[in-house]
């Protein structure tokens, strides 16, 4: 498969070369490049593999899965036979969760861009010495696993946790109020999960701003508020691009924190395509509803770069 | 020799004071117990180009983020004409900056960097001025490319156009042809002083290179380990320095030991390796005892044992040539004295005699008025080093 666009691409390259004959060294050059280009493939061809039987297989079989006989099961295997209408029906039975679950991302994604730019910017500009020992302290919490992180929460954020009971001291919340099983808790969980996503694009973009640059902008009459909104915050969208888009993808599909700190009332579409595939057994509506989510989010990041313009940031 | 001592004269009427002139009292920056200026007085008169000449570290660019309230000073004032600016933040001050980086903005075009000054001021309609000053630096039909898109030469114009536009009190140029290559940089010198008397501006200008000191600036203030070793017109520094350091910073000078015999009329005598020589009164800083006898290579006359020297003054014998670089305009002669000193002597290729081989016995000699006196204490291998580029 591999060897076909090179062939291609030498081609053209070696008739154009051989017959213009300026230059006698020239035809030993291209014969040099072209030995070049065969290199290339050959060091591609590891990950070339890894991608064939890691994403294309799973991804093939995911797609036919979608579009599965629903009538099959588990045991008795589905028959492939073309069924769009799949996709139609877990639409109209799952679309609630399935905005829930943009929402909820939507908003741990926010709450992560403005915890996460507060951090990085402070690790970037005011942090000194202690800047190394901040960004491990950042990806410090990847020791642990993410499930018992979630777990951790759990206890946290628990109807007789100090948290809850204080809150309701305070009157914020009500008697009987609860933070667990809420959205709250679901956002919150996502956020916490997520925010080192945030924070390491945007300390990578943040870092390599000249501070002179914010320095120029204060010679040239703009106040510090101001220096920031003109030369700073434009000058880091690659790393808020990066950073919204690593943080809503994961947390858009994730189950884990639905799954503990919420209740069924906050159910996302992750549960709902785990619930379909481990309880059910129901594989072509879980493969349709996955497709489905790949999709919408394909669409929604392509339409995102689109407009944040990241070709027009250096 | 009337020009000399009349340029002697302009160093103190650098001091009259104007309108809207730049005045730095008694300012000290330090850093913990590093002090990079030490009580520096200094006024720069408005309208002036006046350039802070040093070696790196000498605190000339401490100095400059002083004034642009870039760094705050440990103690003194600056005011500007009757405001004290001294703690005032840096985009409360009719002061702006050329970097030495440049400092554009990469995510603007050129137009748009250009107009930042202005837009921050909440002027509306920038498109004039801008377009304007993009031709002031001949750039005017670059203004919609990006930064990166613009050679450094071109850069360094859209950041000398970015500040002026605000027609600034005061410029400030931090080393802003240092990134360039020579040839370039000699243009830019030519165009700077254009722009500056087009303007009419006060420019400080901050830089490590003599000759483009000396090259643009009406005044050249050499700075030195944070104090500020001389100040005046630049021929009255290079022809009448006064510390080792500015005879050995600005240009190249021969430093010949000497014993003070004292002074007879309007020159003072001293006794250099056995031969009386004369020093003009107003070019002798050193007050008695040993002294350096001081004289410009190029004012150093070379000649044949016995033979003719255009000097009226006494003349070293016993000279051999160790040394002949042949540059075109001029051979620079490396000459070793009796006393084991070896004397630098550029000559102009006049053709007038053939040029010295190695080893030819030589006589030296120079013209009284063109030597100076500078006290023994100091260094006189003082920036020798930092002098070169």
């Amino acid at each position: 498969m591999t060897h076909q666009p090179q062939e291609a691409l030498v081609e053209p390259d070696a008739v154009g070369l051989g017959p213009s004959g300026d230059d006698p060294g020239e035809g030993h050059e291209s014969v040099r490049r072209r030995g070049g280009r065969f290199t290339g493939y050959w060091l591609m061809l590891p990950s070339a593999l890894w991608l064939a039987l890691f994403f294309l297989v799973p991804f093939y079989s995911l797609v036919a899965m979608s579009l599965y006989d629903p009538k099959g099961s588990n045991l008795t295997g589905y028959d492939m036979t073309w069924h769009v209408a799949n996709y139609v029906d877990v639409l109209q039975a799952y679309w609630r969760p399935l905005l829930r679950s943009f929402w909820y991302a939507a908003l741990a994604t926010a709450a992560c861009l403005v915890l996460g730019y507060v951090l990085a910017y402070a690790i970037a500009f005011k942090a000194g010495r202690w800047k190394n020992l901040m960004l491990v302290l950042v990806i410090a919490p990847f020791f642990t696993s993410f499930l018992l992180r979630t777990l951790s929460w759990k206890l946290i954020l628990a109807d007789e946790g100090w948290i809850a009971e204080g809150l309701r001291t305070l009157q914020i919340l009500g008697e009987d109020g609860r933070l667990l099983a809420t959205p709250f808790a679901v956002v919150a969980g996502l956020t916490y999960n997520f925010l080192p996503f945030m924070v390491l694009p945007l300390f990578a973009s943040l870092d390599k701003i000249d501070n002179r640059l914010v320095e120029a902008a204060g010679d040239l009459y703009a106040s510090p508020a101001r220096a920031f909104f003109k030369v700073t915050l434009p000058l880091s969208m690659p790393g808020v691009v990066a950073g919204t888009l690593l943080t809503f993808i994961p947390a858009a599909g994730d189950f884990i924190n639905a799954e503990l700190l919420g209740s069924p009332n906050q159910r996302m579409i992750g549960n709902i395509i785990q619930n379909l595939f481990t309880n059910q057994g129901d594989y072509a509506a879980a493969g349709a509803l996955s497709m489905t989510l790949m999709i919408v989010i394909t669409i929604g990041v392509v339409l995102y770069i689109r407009r944040a313009g990241t070709e027009d940031l250096v | 020799m009337s020009l000399v001592a009349d340029e002697g004269a302009t160093t103190r009427d650098v001091q009259e004071s104007g309108d809207r002139d730049l005045r730095l009292t008694a300012l000290t920056k330090s850093y913990g117990s590093f002090t990079a200026v030490r009580s520096l007085d200094l006024v720069v008169p408005q309208g002036s180009f006046f350039a802070l000449l040093g070696p790196s570290g000498c605190g000339k660019t401490t100095t400059l983020r002083m004034v642009a309230g870039l760094d705050t000073p440990t103690s003194g004032t600056i005011t500007l004409g009757d405001r004290e600016i001294t703690y005032d933040k840096p985009y409360k001050r009719p002061v702006n900056t050329v970097f030495q980086s440049y400092a554009l903005f990469p995510h603007l075009d050129i137009a748009e960097n250009v107009a930042f000054g202005l837009k921050r001021r909440g002027v509306k309609d920038t498109k004039a001025k801008v377009a304007e000053m993009l031709d002031l630096v001949e750039l005017g039909n670059q203004g919609r490319k990006k930064p990166f898109q613009l050679s450094g030469g071109q850069q360094q114009r859209v950041a000398l156009a970015r500040a002026l536009i605000n027609s600034p009190e005061v410029l400030l140029l931090d080393e802003p042809l240092g990134a360039l290559d020579l040839k370039l940089r000699r243009g830019m010198q030519i165009e700077l002083k254009r722009i500056q008397t087009e303007v009419g501006l006060t420019f400080v200008h901050v830089t490590h290179d003599q000759e483009e000191a000396m090259t643009m600036a009406d005044t050249v203030a050499v700075m030195n380990a944070g104090v500020i070793e001389q100040m005046g017109p630049p021929a009255a520094l290079y022809d009448n320095p006064e510390t080792t350091f500015v005879a050995n910073f600005l240009g190249q000078s021969n430093l010949l030991a000497g014993d003070i015999l004292g002074p007879d009329g309007d020159v003072v005598k001293v006794s250099v390796q056995g031969t009386t020589v004369s020093i003009p009164a107003e070019r002798s800083h050193a007050d008695g005892g040993k002294g350096w006898v001081g004289v410009r290579p190029e004012k150093v006359m070379i000649a044949e044992v016995g033979g003719e020297i255009d000097a009226p003054g006494n003349r070293f014998e016993g000279g051999v040539v160790t040394d002949v670089s042949f540059v075109g305009v001029s051979t620079q002669y490396l000459v070793r004295m009796p006393w084991g000193q070896e004397v630098m002597v550029f000559e102009q290729n006049t053709g007038r005699r053939p040029i010295f081989a190695v080893g030819a016995p030589v006589d030296l000699s120079w013209r009284p008025e063109y030597a100076f006196l500078l006290d023994a204490s100091q260094d006189a291998l003082a920036g020798v080093e930092d002098g070169d580029d």
